[in-house]
């Protein structure tokens, strides 16, 4: 009999299905991977599986937890089996843990719900928990004074405390750095050997959990497209994310030998808190004497961990920051004036950020969140001109010129980027940079926006300075790779030399972490 | 720990200190003269002069407002114009009236609140909410003289339970004293409650959707421990901060309750200070709602640092 069985599963939601006919089954020391776009119904069902579905969905058919009927449960028995027989990680670290309580009592917490001991008892017991999960903090520690992977570890603790036989991990590693990713992936199969769990990973990433599970579960619009091992997946649908997952735009130009951004051995140091009264403030160097050059029309990439220093150089490239020493120049012009960014010069770049669903005003209309570089030009088009230059931009962003008068909020994620793309766009910038651009979109759609990036870049010439965290789209995308790590460039050089024959030690764990579909595939 | 609450420190002084010189500057440009008012129309010029010389209204405006600074760093805030009595008795007198007052309807307030509150918000969507909440809306909607007036004619005048005005003194007894300020508290701790109700459980209910009470469900807590061990304290900051503008308000501001009660409290002696220019009364007593509105800021302050370790500072 397996661990977990999911028989028929179906949830509604206010009447709306958002589940239909999920089977599924993981037995103990097992590790089955769910993958799916967002919206395929992943987190809804290990929320189903839980039972901590939002208020008003509606369940039915079969999920049996060691042989019990978890639809059939009262709450004060589902209770009782939370965190003793099956613990669950969540995706985003950072607002997973209570900031009031330190992590070693939050862990403790787990223990003292579901057994009689002494609170120095539990303590001890998730100190333990705490080293098992190879966290090199004391248990004293609040959730802000520890990074996203730290976090992610404390969550683990919290929920294998007491050994549960079903792990659902629910997107554990989006949030958080490739090297990162990698250290919790491997604490997650450890503890599935040492402990004999079953496991139900849950990612929209087939990479990560492609080398990692005994059987891969594909989910659709809230149904299982196949169920399978890896290399046996034959489903049309499984073979359509594969392929996006490691897509590759067609692209024309490759650049021109004339620089378009020069950086010089540029500095930039931010004041740390003064120590004492008296004290002088410190200083902490987030960029140190970084240089490299952009040609035009090319595409370069700029990769490393959070905290290395690729925001703050793109805040410094955008003239939003004085640097304390060195210079940044366009075309041969400074971004920065001495007071402020540099008009004529700031007018040539524009900006793609990462999230979708922040990065636009909920109140203003596509037109006018379009329309927002105009600012910056002495000239701007007025009337006929503007509405013809705005439905221009959406056009060719593969929108409708109609869909200026929406709002925001009636795009999905990818549309939205389409949008910050033609906001880019408007004003007929040299250079875009991408800051994550892509990192929060599903394959399909990254795939889709990769060729419209390519294509565009073709058409109107444009330069892209593409920053993320995902190496593997940066392999696919672009022609020089830069790498950084603590404010400095340890590597610089044609992305296919980079990723074949990496100098750097430091590149070389980087590359190493990026996760591989198995060769038979 | 140490460095913030010095730094708040400096920052309570600072405030006191341009406080003080602000309401120093607005009486000095309100018009009218205390000698005059209180020797009436056809005060002859030299006694006014003798006068003015005797309330010390004389000399440079920097030297007044030296003598009154440093009068009050030791207790001696002056003589009052109109009573010729020291206003810091005066100021004590109705402190005992007011201080207490204050503290009762905001005990009252939080009594009444924060039950209310978890109650709503652990019951959302139910008949239950719906009641509490136009309760609150009731609680804010009635005007507070009314509602104490009503409670005058239904416990002290029926039911003859409270006294129907005035203030016994604490030397009658604790009891006696508490007797006569009961219903002036319940009056103004109606509204306070409503709007802490609905602070706290719009606060909870913004916590509750956290990713975090998520998670403690997920450890295997029932709603109801998920809601009072992690969500509770985290729903804290904006109910922390409403009690210390309620209670500064309730200070000062209990002015219409005091009248409708006939207590001796500091918002009526404001009230009477101003309408006979005993400017100097009226100084202290803002200077003192000042104090203690300073004060309040930096408990609140402190007890935010209690609840949350992210504003205590990185070790």
């Amino acid at each position: 009999m397996s661990l977990l069985q999911v028989e028929n599963l179906r949830v509604e939601l206010g009447g709306a299905p958002v589940l239909q006919d999920v089977s599924l089954r993981v037995a103990s020391g097992q590790i089955v991977g769910v993958i799916g776009e967002s919206g395929s119904g992943k987190s809804m069902t290990a929320l189903a599986v839980m039972q901590l579905l939002p208020p008003g969905a509606r369940c039915t058919g079969q999920v049996a937890l060691k042989g019990q009927d978890m639809l059939a449960l009262t709450e004060r028995q589902l209770c009782r089996m939370r965190g003793r027989d099956v613990g669950i990680v969540f995706q985003e670290p950072m607002t997973a843990l209570n900031p009031l309580q330190t992590i070693g009592q939050q862990v403790a917490e787990t223990i003292l719900i579901h057994e009689i001991v002494s609170r120095a008892e539990a303590m001890a017991r998730a100190a333990r928990t705490l080293e098992r999960v190879e966290l090199q903090v004391p248990p004293t520690r609040y959730p802000h004074e520890l990074s996203g992977g730290q976090r992610q570890r404390v969550c683990i603790a919290m929920a294998i405390a007491l050994r549960p036989e079903l792990l659902i991990a629910d997107e554990p590693t989006t949030a958080l750095d490739v090297t990162t990713q990698k250290g919790v992936l491997d604490l997650l199969k450890q503890l599935v050997a040492e402990d004999g769990m079953g496991l139900l990973l849950i990612s929209h990433d087939l990479g990560v959990v492609a080398d990692m599970a005994d059987q891969i579960v594909i989910m659709q619009r809230g149904q299982v497209v196949e169920t399978g091992r890896f290399c046996d997946l034959r489903h049309s649908y499984s073979k359509a994310l594969l392929a996006a997952s490691d897509h590759v735009p067609d692209r024309t130009g490759a650049g021109s030998e004339a620089p378009l951004l020069q950086l010089r051995d540029v500095v930039r140091d931010y004041p740390t808190p003064r120590k004492g009264w008296l004290g002088k403030p410190g200083r902490f160097r987030a960029v140190d004497r970084v240089s490299f050059e952009i040609r035009r029309g090319e595409n370069l990439g700029l990769v490393g961990e959070s905290g290395c220093g690729k925001s703050t150089l793109t805040r410094a490239i955008l003239g939003l920051e004085a640097v304390q020493e060195g210079t940044i120049l366009l075309g041969g012009q400074p971004v920065y004036d001495g007071q402020r960014a540099n008009r004529s010069i700031r007018r040539r770049m524009q900006m793609v950020f990462q999230d979708p669903y922040s990065s636009f005003n909920p109140r203003h209309r596509v037109g006018r969140l379009v329309s927002e570089p105009f600012h910056l030009l002495e000239t701007a088009p007025q009337g006929v001109e503007k509405e013809r230059v705005i439905a221009e931009a959406l056009e060719s962003v593969g929108l409708q010129a109609a869909d200026r008068h929406k709002f925001i909020h009636e795009f999905s994620g990818g549309q939205r980027q389409r949008i910050a793309l033609a906001r880019a766009l408007i004003i007929r910038p040299d250079l875009i940079v991408l800051d994550e651009a892509v990192s929060a979109l599903d394959v399909q759609v990254r795939a889709q926006m990769l060729d419209l990036l390519a294509d565009l870049g073709d058409r109107f010439g444009l330069t892209y300075l593409f920053i993320s965290h995902d190496l593997s789209v940066v392999r696919n995308v672009t022609d020089r790779v830069v790498v950084m790590r603590a404010g400095r460039i340890v590597e610089e050089g044609k992305t296919g030399e980079v990723f074949e024959n990496p100098k750097n030690i430091y590149t070389k764990q980087l590359l190493a972490t990026i996760p591989r579909l198995p060769e038979n595939a | 720990m140490l460095r913030y609450v010095l730094q708040r420190l400096v920052s309570l002084c600072l405030s006191l200190l341009v406080a003080s010189a602000v309401i120093f500057l607005a009486l000095e440009i309100v018009p009218g003269d205390p000698a005059a008012y209180m020797l009436g129309l056809n005060a002859q010029e030299d006694t006014l002069a003798a006068l003015r010389d005797e309330l010390g209204l004389n000399g440079t405006a920097l030297q007044r407002y030296g003598s009154w600074l440093s009068g009050m760093l030791h207790g001696d805030f002056g003589i009052s114009y109109t009573y010729r009595t020291p206003v810091a008795e005066m100021i004590g007198d109705r402190l005992w009236v007011s201080l207490p007052l204050a503290l009762f309807a905001l005990g009252l307030s939080c009594l009444i609140a924060f039950p209310a509150a978890l109650w709503a918000a652990s019951r959302r969507g139910t008949l239950g909410e719906l009641g509490v909440m136009g309760m609150t809306q009731l609680g804010i909607a009635i005007p507070n003289f009314w509602f104490a007036m009503l409670m005058v004619l239904i416990f002290a005048v029926n039911l003859r339970w409270f006294p129907a005005g005035g203030f016994a003194g604490w030397e009658e007894g604790l009891f006696a004293g508490l007797k006569s300020l009961t219903l002036p508290a319940v009056a103004l701790a109606l509204p306070q409650a409503s709007i802490l109700t609905r602070v706290m459980r719009s606060a909870l209910l913004d916590t509750l959707g956290e990713d975090f009470i998520r998670t403690a469900r997920a450890k295997g807590l029932t709603r109801g421990q998920a809601l009072r061990r992690h969500a509770l304290r985290n729903a804290m900051i904006p109910v922390l901060t409403i009690i210390g503008l309620q209670f500064s308000f309730l200070l000062a501001g209990a002015i219409i309750i005091e009248n409708v009660f006939f207590l001796p409290g500091l918002g009526r002696l404001v009230f009477q200070a101003i309408s006979a220019r005993d400017l100097i009364v009226v100084e202290s007593v803002v200077m003192l709602l000042v104090f203690a509105v300073i004060l309040v800021n930096f408990t609140v302050d402190l007890a935010y640092a209690w609840v949350d370790p992210r504003l205590r500072g990185r070790r």
